[in-house]
């Protein structure tokens, strides 16, 4: 990475720390201590699962709502408090403010998954005692997490580019429901014949394949994660990012910003 | 400065205020229409619909529906049992959402097969929902052994065995499926088996519900067991004096018996008019179909002492 991206995504990462993002953290907390004292009190057998039903799918969606939230804002707010003037009349290139601008949310979301990994199994070790061979999931099942904050990132990045951030957050979640049903999409395509056909399977195809990235309710019941698909996730959501970055730069590098 | 101090006193005092008065309202309402309370209601049906809706996070939706399960169990249960209707739709969404989650087809199936007031009484459904966690589940024991107890309830020895063999040919099944399989071909209906089951259930679980339940069972057995025994002793004395004993101490001096016999609990048993025996704290009883005191009413919710 050059340092001009460097610099930016500190900024970017520094700009979101100033933004209280992290305060989501303490909501985190609280709902994982209360799932872990109440649960047991409340149901039967399922403390273990409901520790990690729930801290991953709230890993998850606290993620992407800071994704979207944050990501539709990255080049608008710039824009719009003419600080994107001050920093494109430097050496900076527009590719490298969006790849900057990128980066410095991706590692914003990377520290604050972080954290809410420790919280999860804290929580776990609370309600088991103890951990087991097949917690190793829980992990993975995080880094999954953090390849679809990567993508949702790269898309509000891609959507702010060009378009207002109302507009943006309503794509970028748009993008996001339709991406967790791209296998029914696709199951849908194969059922077809025709124009129709090719034009199901190319949505599918378009749209990000998050349901291949969501293994929350295997790795609860302890299922293990193949290794390929390991390798596979991050293969797809790596050039998934890029393709959606790339666009973004193509717009942004012909946007009249005068 | 002074001001907006007032001020911030002021709109706290009334933030409070309002607030403590809103929930005070609250109970009011809840007061005023109980039915609301009570009411229950799926607003979704549908597990297909539900899984799209849950957006791939359908294991944290199972874990929600499930806890509802067992929260609209319990307090249907200890409103004195009676209708319930949602029970079935609720672990089917459940199950439907999870396949995997297994304490819903093992508490699910007690719930529905439990005859009323106790549970919802619907065997067939229960039968359903475990041959479901079966087919999802296949290297499970603990499964068949569940169906099994369910034939096995229903008299349907000879489905009963099949379930039993099926389970232990699964990898990891615990010995006595076999045994149990042997056992419910030869002899279903007797005091035996039954013992057996209930121990093998009291054995095989680390859940202290259940383990309470198998070890009242157990005891129900024992004092149908023990009542039949001493009934025939009552019987023994009545051919050798002409009458019913009153006591058990007059059996002990006609040499029937050696000392005052005792439940599984250590409480002794009781004599009544006509020879009859029963327990004295039936409460602490439950499921006896033997030595029960005439007039007793069974209550609703078991008392289930903790197994020791």
């Amino acid at each position: 990475m050059n340092s001009r991206i460097f610099h930016i995504a500190t900024n970017t990462f520094r700009e979101a720390v100033r933004d209280r993002v992290l305060y989501n953290l303490i909501g985190f907390a609280l709902l994982m201590s209360a799932a872990a004292v109440l649960v047991g009190q409340i149901s039967i057998q399922i403390e273990r699962l409901v520790v990690i039903n729930l801290g991953l799918t709230a890993v998850s969606l606290f993620g992407i709502v800071i994704a979207i939230f944050i990501g539709i804002g990255l080049v608008s707010k710039e824009i719009d408090k003419r600080t994107l003037y001050t920093v494109l009349s430097r050496p900076v290139r527009r590719w490298e403010f969006i790849a900057g601008k990128f980066f410095g949310l991706s590692g914003t979301l990377v520290v604050n998954t972080f954290f809410m990994a420790i919280g999860v199994f804290a929580a776990l070790a609370y309600v088991s005692h103890n951990f087991v061979s097949s917690d190793v999931g829980v992990l993975v099942a995080l880094y999954f997490i953090v390849l679809q904050f990567v993508i949702i990132t790269a898309l509000a990045l891609f959507f702010s580019s060009f378009s207002t951030p109302i507009f943006s957050a309503i794509f970028a979640f748009w993008l996001f429901v339709i991406g967790s049903f791209a296998q029914d999409l696709r199951n849908f395509a194969a059922m077809t014949h025709g124009l129709t056909r090719w034009l199901a399977m190319g949505a599918a195809y378009l749209v990000p394949n998050f349901s291949a990235l969501n293994v929350i309710t295997q790795v609860a019941h302890g299922e293990p994660v193949p290794s390929q698909l390991i390798l596979i996730n991050t293969a797809y959501a790596l050039v998934y990012s890029v393709a959606v970055l790339s666009a973004a730069v193509l717009i942004f590098e012909r946007r009249n910003l005068k | 400065m002074i001001r907006s101090r007032q001020i911030t006193a002021i709109a706290s005092a009334v933030l409070l205020g309002s607030m403590a008065s809103a929930a005070l309202l609250i109970r009011s309402m809840d007061r005023a229409r109980p039915e609301a309370i009570t009411q229950q209601m799926l607003y979704v049906s549908s597990p297909k619909l539900l899984k799209r809706l849950s957006l791939g996070y359908e294991g944290l939706l199972a874990d929600v529906y499930w806890t509802r399960t067992v929260q609209y169990f319990g307090t249907t249960h200890s409103r004195g049992g009676g209708n319930y209707k949602l029970l079935w739709p609720l672990l089917n969404l459940t199950t439907q959402l999870d396949p995997h989650l297994i304490p819903a087809y093992e508490f699910g199936e007690t719930f529905l097969v439990a005859k009323p007031p106790q549970g919802a009484g619907d065997p067939e459904k229960a039968a359903e929902l475990v041959r479901f966690g079966i087919q999802n589940n296949p290297g499970d024991w603990h499964l068949y052994y569940d169906l099994a107890f369910i034939y096995y309830d229903q008299k349907d020895y000879r489905n009963a065995a099949q379930t039993f063999l099926h389970g232990s040919q699964m990898p990891d099944a615990h010995p006595f499926l076999k045994v149990m399989a042997a056992q419910m071909a030869q002899h279903g209906g007797d005091f035996e088996t039954a013992r057996m089951m209930w121990n093998a259930t009291y054995q095989t679980t680390h859940d202290k519900m259940i383990q309470a339940n198998a070890a009242a069972h157990l005891r129900a057995i024992q004092v149908d067991d023990d009542v039949n025994a001493l009934e025939r002793l009552v019987q023994k004395y009545q051919e050798r004096t002409g009458r019913f004993p009153l006591t058990f101490s007059e059996m002990i001096a006609a040499g029937v018996i050696k000392g005052i016999p005792l439940d599984p609990l250590r409480h002794p048993y009781r004599l009544e008019p006509g020879g009859v025996v029963v327990v004295s704290n039936p409460d602490d009883l439950p499921f006896l179909d033997k030595g029960l005191p005439s007039g007793y009413i069974p209550s609703v919710v078991p008392k289930l002492i903790p197994a020791n």
